[in-house]
C-alpha cells in the first residue's frame, strides 16, 4: 500500500468510527431542548442520584485501587502458574454480563447467600443497602484498574528496584517511593477507566443493590426510572451525567499529564 | 428489544406487557394452530418502555399494555385502533413459602423486615401506592408510614419485585394476582381487602401501521373471545 492511502485508510477509519461514537452523545444533547435540560436539573430523582452516584462510585474507587495495586503488583514481580491464575481472576468480572454479576453478588451476599446466609444470622444484611451499590460497581470496575496497574508495574525497572534496595529502602518503600511514581500515569488513566466504568454501572446494582432514592438509586438508574414515564427528564438527566463525567475524567487526564512531566 | 428488523410477511409481532407473558404465549399458540400461515413473536417489557419503542417506529402489530395511560397517546396519534379492555389483574401481597414474617394480612404488612414495591413509575408501583394510602385511611395514618420505612427497593417491573421475594431477599411485595400464581411453588399470595384494592385493567389494540392489519385484529378478537379469556382467567386475569 503506498503512503498516501496508508493515510487514507487511516483518516477514514478515525472518521468513521469517531462519528459512530459521538453522533448517540451528540444526539442526546442535540435533540433536547434549554427548557427540557433546566427541568432535568430540577427533577426530583437527580440530586440523590448525583450524590450517590459520587459518594459510591469514588469509594469504589478507593477500594479498587488501594487493593488492586497490592494486587498488581504481586502479580506482576511473580511468575508462575499461580500469578498468571490470579492474573486471570482479576479479569472475570471483565466478561460476566453486569446483570449476572448482580445475581451472582445475590447469591453469594444476599440473605440466602454463601457467605450472606451467615452475615444474616449475625445480623447484618448487606443486600438493597449503599455499601451494596459500593461492592457491585468494584466487582465490575475492578479489572479495568488492575490490567492498567499489572501493566504498568511490569515496565517498571528492575535495575531501579535494585538501586533502591541497595540504598538500603525497604521493599514498601520502594514500592511507595519508585514504582508507584513511575506508574502514576498509568494507574490514573486505569483509575479513571474504572471509576467511569463504576459511574455507569447498572445491571449489577439494579439486581443487587435494588432501585431506592437516596440509598441505591444511582444516575443510570435514576435515567432508567425516569424513562418510565418521561423520556425528555430520562434524557436530560443523562447528558447531566455525560457532563459530570466528562469533567471528572478531564481533570484526571490533567493529573496523568502532570504525573508524567514530573 | 427483540424482533425489530426483517419481519417476514406471515409473521406477528406483538408488543404485550411483560405480566401478560405467560398467558400470552399460550394465546400465541392457540393462534399459530388457528391460522398455520401465521408466526406470532413476542417483546414483552413494561408498558411504558413499549409505548416508547412504538412511538420509536418500532415494528409492532398488536399492543398489549398494563395500563391504559400508555395507550390514550398513541390513540390520540392515531396509531392505533381504539382500545379494548381484555382483561383484570388484582395487586395481591406475596410473602415467600411459609410465611416466615407471618403475615395474615394487608394489617401486617408492617411486620415485613423488607418489603419490595414497584416504583411509582410503573402501573405496579402506583397501584401499591394506592393500595397503601387507601390502607391509611382503614388503619390509621401511621400505617403507610410503617410501611414505607421498610420498603429495600422500588423495582421497575413486576417480575423483578416477584423475583425479590422467590429468592428470598424480601419478606413481603405487591405483585399482580397472575405472577403469584405463576410463581406459587416458592410465594404464597395473600389478598388485599376489595375495599381497599385497585384492579388494574389491560387493554390491546392493533397497530394502524401493523403489516397485515387482518391478522393483528384476528389476534385481538382471539384474545378477546370466550377462549382467550379462558386462556387468561387460567393464569390468574378476571
Amino acid at each position: 500500500m503506498s503512503r498516501r492511502a496508508w493515510n487514507l485508510v487511516q483518516i477514514g477509519a478515525t472518521a468513521l468510527l469517531v462519528t459512530f461514537l459521538l453522533l448517540p452523545v451528540a444526539a442526546l444533547a442535540l435533540t433536547l431542548g434549554w427548557r427540557d435540560f433546566l427541568a432535568g436539573i430540577r427533577h426530583p430523582l437527580l440530586a440523590p442520584a448525583l450524590r450517590l452516584s459520587l459518594t459510591t462510585s469514588s469509594s469504589s474507587l478507593m477500594l479498587v485501587v488501594v487493593l488492586g495495586s497490592l494486587v498488581a503488583w504481586w502479580v506482576a514481580r511473580h511468575r508462575g502458574p499461580l500469578a498468571r491464575a490470579i492474573e486471570t481472576v482479576t479479569q472475570l468480572p471483565a466478561v460476566i454480563p453486569p446483570a449476572v454479576a448482580g445475581v451472582g453478588l445475590l447469591l453469594a451476599f444476599g440473605r440466602r447467600g454463601l457467605v450472606g446466609a451467615f452475615l444474616a444470622r449475625e445480623g447484618y444484611g448487606l443486600a438493597f443497602t449503599t455499601p451494596a451499590v459500593v461492592l457491585a460497581e468494584a466487582f465490575v470496575s475492578a479489572p479495568f484498574f488492575i490490567q492498567a496497574a499489572i501493566a504498568a508495574f511490569r515496565r517498571v525497572d528492575e535495575n531501579l528496584l535494585i538501586v533502591a534496595r541497595t540504598l538500603g529502602a525497604t521493599p514498601f518503600r520502594t514500592f511507595v517511593r519508585v514504582a508507584l511514581p513511575l506508574s502514576a500515569p498509568t494507574l490514573i488513566a486505569g483509575a479513571a477507566m474504572s471509576w467511569a466504568r463504576s459511574l455507569g454501572e447498572f445491571g449489577a446494582t439494579l439486581l443487587f443493590a435494588g432501585n431506592l432514592t437516596g440509598r441505591t438509586q444511582t444516575l443510570p438508574l435514576a435515567v432508567y426510572t425516569a424513562m418510565e414515564t418521561d423520556l425528555r427528564a430520562a434524557q436530560a438527566l443523562a447528558l447531566i451525567m455525560v457532563v459530570v463525567a466528562f469533567a471528572v475524567l478531564l481533570v484526571l487526564r490533567r493529573m496523568a499529564r502532570e504525573a508524567l512531566g514530573a | 428489544m427483540t424482533a425489530f428488523a426483517s419481519i417476514a410477511a406471515a409473521e406477528l409481532v406483538v408488543f404485550a406487557a411483560s405480566s401478560l407473558r405467560d398467558a400470552f404465549e399460550e394465546l400465541g399458540r392457540r393462534f399459530e394452530s388457528s391460522q398455520p400461515a401465521a408466526k406470532v413473536v413476542f417483546n414483552f417489557a413494561g408498558s411504558q418502555e413499549l409505548r416508547t419503542q412504538i412511538e420509536h417506529g418500532a415494528g409492532a402489530d398488536v399492543f398489549a399494555s398494563a395500563d391504559g395511560g400508555q395507550l390514550r397517546p398513541l390513540e390520540a396519534a392515531g396509531l392505533i385502533d381504539a382500545p379494548r379492555i381484555f382483561a383484570r389483574n388484582e395487586p395481591v401481597i406475596v410473602v415467600p413459602a411459609g410465611n416466615p414474617a407471618g403475615i395474615g394480612g394487608l394489617q401486617d404488612l408492617p411486620r415485613a423486615q423488607r418489603i419490595v414495591l414497584g416504583a411509582p413509575e410503573v402501573p405496579i408501583g402506583s397501584y401499591a401506592l394506592r393500595i397503601l394510602d387507601a390502607a391509611s385511611a382503614l388503619y390509621g395514618p401511621a400505617f403507610a408510614k410503617a410501611v414505607g420505612a421498610h420498603v429495600a427497593s422500588r423495582e421497575l417491573n413486576v417480575r423483578q419485585v416477584l423475583a425479590k421475594v422467590r429468592l428470598g431477599e424480601a419478606d413481603a411485595a405487591i405483585v399482580y394476582r397472575t405472577d403469584a400464581l405463576a410463581a406459587r411453588d416458592t410465594v404464597e399470595a395473600i389478598s388485599i381487602p376489595r375495599q381497599v384494592n385497585a384492579l388494574a385493567e389491560y387493554p390491546i389494540a392493533a397497530l394502524r401501521g401493523a403489516r397485515d392489519p387482518a391478522m393483528a385484529r384476528a389476534f385481538v378478537e382471539l384474545v378477546l373471545s370466550p377462549g382467550g379469556r379462558a386462556i387468561l382467567s387460567r393464569f390468574g386475569f378476571q
